[in-house]
C-alpha cells in the first residue's frame, strides 16, 4: 500500500525526522489560506498530492511568492488529471495540495530504506545525487549508490551513519544529525511494517540541518493487519476501482491493457497464463489470481470484475485444481454467466481435482463455452475468439 | 533416492486443529506420509484421527521423534511457529502459510542462522517425493516416481510442470516449492546443490518468476557447478513494472528483476529455456537428450 507525501511526512515527523512546516489544501481558497497560515517572507512551495513520481517535471509543483499566486496555481491543478511518466496516459486527478515553507538548500541527497532481498535484511540506500530518480543514478554508475544492511538483532549502528556520511561528503558537524535521521527512518520502518521509505531529495540546508524535502512510504500489505492507523491512510481514489473491488473478495487482480480476460488460480500460473496469451499473439486484459480455496461466489465475483473491463473480447479460464476443485470453479462460472448474460466467448482449461465433474457441469450448462485440452490450446483458442 | 524427504520422514503438523491443517494432514497421511504428531497450544493430550496432539513442538519431538514439521498456522503466529520448531531441533520445517509480514521473516531468518534447521517456504506448496512422502498441499496423484527434480517459486505452476512430465512418462525424484515471498528459508541454489549431489536425480526443472535476483544466483551456480541438465521457465515475462503480481516477491522494482535479465542469465549458464509454460516438459526432455 502507498500513501501520499504529506501523510508520509506526518508519519516520519513522529519519529524525529525533520520536515518543513506544512499545510494541506483541497481548494484554491484553502491553498491561499495555507500560505497565510504558514506566514514568513516566502517563497512557499505548492505540490500536487498523487501517488506517482515525476510531479515536478509534469508541472505539479510550483514555487509561489504570494497567497494569490498559490491560489491561481491551485485553481489550475485541483480536480484535473496530472500526467507524469509514472501515471500512464490518463494521469491521476489532483484532489489535494501540500503547501510548504521554503528552505535554503546547500545540497540535495538521496536516502532510502528497503528490503535487501539477497541479505534478507533492511538496507539503507544513499546517494550524493539527490533530486533525480535512483534508477537513473544506478544506470549511470552503480558505484554511486551506497548500501548499508542493518542487522536485525543489533539495529542501525552509529558507525554506519558516519560511514555513509563520509561517503556522501556530509560536513562533520552534521554527521550526528544524519545518524539520528537514519535511526528515525529505521524506527518508522519497523514500527509501521514499511516496505519502502524514500527521501528524495534529502536536503542539507545552509545551516547544516538535514530536512526531508520529499517523502515516499510504501507498506507491506501482509503487515497491515497490525496497523489500523496506517490502514486509515489508504486513498482509494488512487487505486483502480476494479482492483479495489477485487480486494473485497480477496482476489488478486491487476488491470492491464489487452483484450483477453484471464482467470487463474495461483500467482505463478496466472503470470504464466498472461505470458502464453502473449506468446499466442494476444494481449492479456488483466492478471487475476482467484487463490487456493476459492468458493463459487468468489469465482463469480472474479468473473464480474473481468467482464467489467469493456476492452475484454474473450475470457480465458485456466485452473489447475489442487485445493481448488474443478467442480466448484465450474459452478461459479455457470452462476456468474447466467447472472450477467454473457456476451463474450469463454475458453476453459481445467485440470486436477474433480476435473470430470467440472467438465460435466460446464457441458450441461448449455453456455457458449469453448473447452481446451491444455494451456497452449487454451491460449490459441482465446486469441482466435477475441479476434472473431 | 530423493532429497529432503522420504519414506522414513516423520512429520508433525503445527496448526493441526484448523480446517486447513486437518484437511492436509489427512490427505498427506492417505498419500503414505508418516504423520506422527500435531501441535496446537491448549489442545495437548487430545488427538486428531489417532494422531496425538501436543501443546508444544518440543514435547511432540521428544515423544514422537518427528524430524520434519509442516506449518499451517495463520500469518500473525507463523513466524513464532517456525522459531518454535527450530528451537525444538526439528531438522526440516515447511511453512505453507501465506501472508506472513516480511519483517517477521527478516527476524526468523536471523534466528535460523547457526541453527541446524532448514526452512522451506513460507507461502509454498511444500515438498513431495512421489510414492514416498508428501508434505504440503499439492495434489498427490499428478506425480510419478522418477528421476527429475522440480523446484519452483510458484505452486500451481509447479503442478503444471509436474503434470506435463507425468504425461510424457517422466517421473520426479523430489519436487520442492520454495515459495513466492521475498524472504524465504531455502533458495534455488540450496535446492540445486541437493539435486546435484543426489544420485536419484538426473535433471532439473526450475521455475522462476519476476522480482529479486534468486534466478540470477541460480544461473551462476548452474554455470559453476551443476553436472545435470536444467530446463527453466520464468513467469511474468509480460508483467508491467511496479505491480505486485500476487506474490509479494513478484514485482519488478527499480528496473530490477525483469524476466529478460533472468532469461539472459539462464541462457549464459547453458540452461534450456521453455519458450512457453506449455513446453516445460518437452524442453526438459530435449535437454536430457531423449
Amino acid at each position: 500500500m502507498n500513501i501520499h507525501e504529506y501523510q508520509a511526512k506526518d508519519v516520519l515527523a513522529r519519529f524525529g525526522v525533520a520536515t518543513l512546516k506544512r499545510a494541506v489544501a483541497e481548494s484554491p481558497a484553502e491553498t491561499a489560506r495555507a500560505v497565510e497560515k504558514l506566514g514568513g517572507a516566502g517563497p512557499w512551495v505548492v505540490k500536487a498530492q498523487i501517488h506517482a513520481g515525476g510531479r515536478g517535471k509534469a508541472g505539479g509543483v510550483k514555487l509561489v511568492r504570494s497567497a494569490a499566486e498559490a491560489e491561481s496555481f491551485a485553481a489550475g491543478l485541483l480536480g484535473k488529471p496530472l500526467v507524469t511518466h509514472q501515471t500512464g496516459p490518463g494521469g491521476r486527478v489532483v484532489r489535494r495540495l501540500l503547501v510548504e515553507e521554503g528552505c535554503k538548500i546547500a545540497r540535495e541527497l538521496y536516502l532510502g530504506l528497503t528490503l535487501d532481498r539477497a541479505a534478507s535484511q533492511v538496507a539503507v540506500i544513499a546517494s550524493a545525487e539527490g533530486g533525480v530518480e535512483i534508477e537513473e543514478v544506478a544506470a549511470r554508475g552503480p558505484e554511486k549508490i551506497l548500501r548499508e544492511a542493518i542487522e536485525p538483532v543489533v539495529g542501525f549502528q552509529a558507525f554506519q551513519g558516519r560511514k555513509l556520511g563520509s561517503h556522501l561528503g556530509i560536513p562533520a558537524a552534521s554527521l550526528g544529525k544524519l545518524a539520528r535521521l537514519i535511526q528515525g527512518l529505521y524506527d518508522a520502518y519497523l514500527a509501521t511494517d514499511a516496505s519502502l521509505i524514500e527521501i528524495n531529495p534529502l536536503v542539507l540546508t545552509d545551516a547544516g540541518d538535514l530536512v526531508a524535502l520529499d517523502a515516499k512510504m510504501s507498506f507491506d500489505d501482509n503487515g497491515l493487519f497490525r496497523h489500523p492507523d496506517v490502514r486509515e491512510l489508504r486513498d482509494v481514489n488512487e487505486e483502480d476501482p476494479r482492483e479495489t473491488e477485487a480486494q473485497k473478495y480477496e482476489l488478486s487482480y491487476i488491470a492491464l491493457e489487452g483484450t483477453i480476460g484471464c482467470m487463474v488460480n495461483g500467482a505463478g500460473l496466472a503470470m504464466a497464463t498472461m505470458d502464453i496469451v502473449k506468446h499466442a499473439g494476444g494481449e492479456p486484459a488483466n492478471f487475476l489470481d482467484v487463490g487456493g480455496g476459492a468458493s463459487a461466489e468468489k469465482v463469480a465475483a472474479a468473473f464480474r470484475i473481468i467482464l467489467a473491463d469493456r476492452h475484454v473480447r474473450a475470457v480465458l479460464i485456466n485452473i489447475f485444481g489442487g485445493i481448488m476443485r474443478c467442480d466448484v470453479l465450474a459452478e461459479g462460472v455457470v452462476q456468474a454467466a447466467k447472472e450477467i448474460q454473457l456476451k463474450v466467448p469463454v475458453v476453459v482449461r481445467m485440470e486436477g481435482t474433480n476435473v470430470e465433474q467440472g467438465k460435466k457441469i460446464l457441458a450441461d450448462s448449455k453456455l457458449n463455452i469453448i473447452t481446451a485440452v491444455d494451456m497452449a490450446d487454451a491460449a490459441r483458442k482465446a486469441v482466435q475468439a477475441a479476434a472473431a | 533416492m530423493s532429497i529432503l524427504v522420504n519414506r522414513a520422514t516423520r512429520v508433525v503438523t503445527q496448526g493441526i486443529t484448523g480446517a486447513t491443517g486437518q484437511f492436509h494432514t489427512r490427505t498427506c497421511r492417505e498419500y503414505g506420509t508418516q504423520m506422527v504428531a500435531g501441535v496446537t497450544p491448549g489442545k495437548g493430550g487430545t488427538d486428531f484421527e489417532g494422531i496425538p496432539i501436543f501443546d508444544t513442538v518440543e514435547e511432540a519431538r521428544r515423544k514422537t521423534g518427528c524430524d520434519a514439521s509442516v506449518i499451517y498456522v495463520p500469518p500473525p503466529f507463523a513466524a513464532d511457529a517456525i522459531m518454535e520448531a527450530a528451537d525444538a531441533g526439528v531438522e526440516l520445517v515447511i511453512c505453507i502459510t501465506e501472508g506472513i509480514p516480511i519483517l517477521d521473516m527478516v527476524r526468523v531468518k536471523q534466528y535460523l542462522r547457526g541453527r541446524r534447521t532448514r526452512l522451506i517456504g513460507p507461502n509454498c506448496p511444500g515438498v513431495i517425493t512421489p510414492g514416498e512422502c508428501k508434505i504440503g498441499i499439492m495434489p498427490g496423484y499428478i506425480h510419478k516416481p522418477g528421476k527429475i527434480g522440480v523446484v519452483s517459486r510458484s505452486g500451481t505452476l509447479t503442478y503444471e510442470a509436474v503434470h506435463q512430465l507425468t504425461q510424457l512418462g517422466i517421473g520426479q525424484s523430489t519436487c520442492v516449492g520454495i515459495g513466492g515471498d521475498p524472504v524465504n528459508g531455502t533458495g534455488f541454489v540450496d535446492v540445486l546443490e541437493l539435486y546435484n549431489r543426489d544420485p536419484g536425480t538426473e535433471g532439473v526443472i526450475l521455475i522462476g518468476e519476476i522480482g529479486g535476483t534468486a534466478e540470477e544466483e541460480a544461473a551462476a551456480y548452474v554455470k559453476r557447478e551443476m553436472k545435470k541438465p536444467v530446463a527453466a521457465f520464468i513467469a511474468g515475462q509480460t508483467a508491467p513494472k511496479g505491480k505486485r503480481m500476487g506474490h509479494a516477491g513478484a514485482i519488478i522494482a527499480g528496473g530490477k528483476g525483469t524476466a529478460a535479465d533472468k532469461i539472459d542469465a539462464f541462457r549464459a549458464a547453458g540452461i534450456a529455456i521453455a519458450p512457453s509454460p506449455a513446453e516445460l516438459g518437452v524442453t526438459l526432455k530435449a535437454a536430457l537428450g531423449r
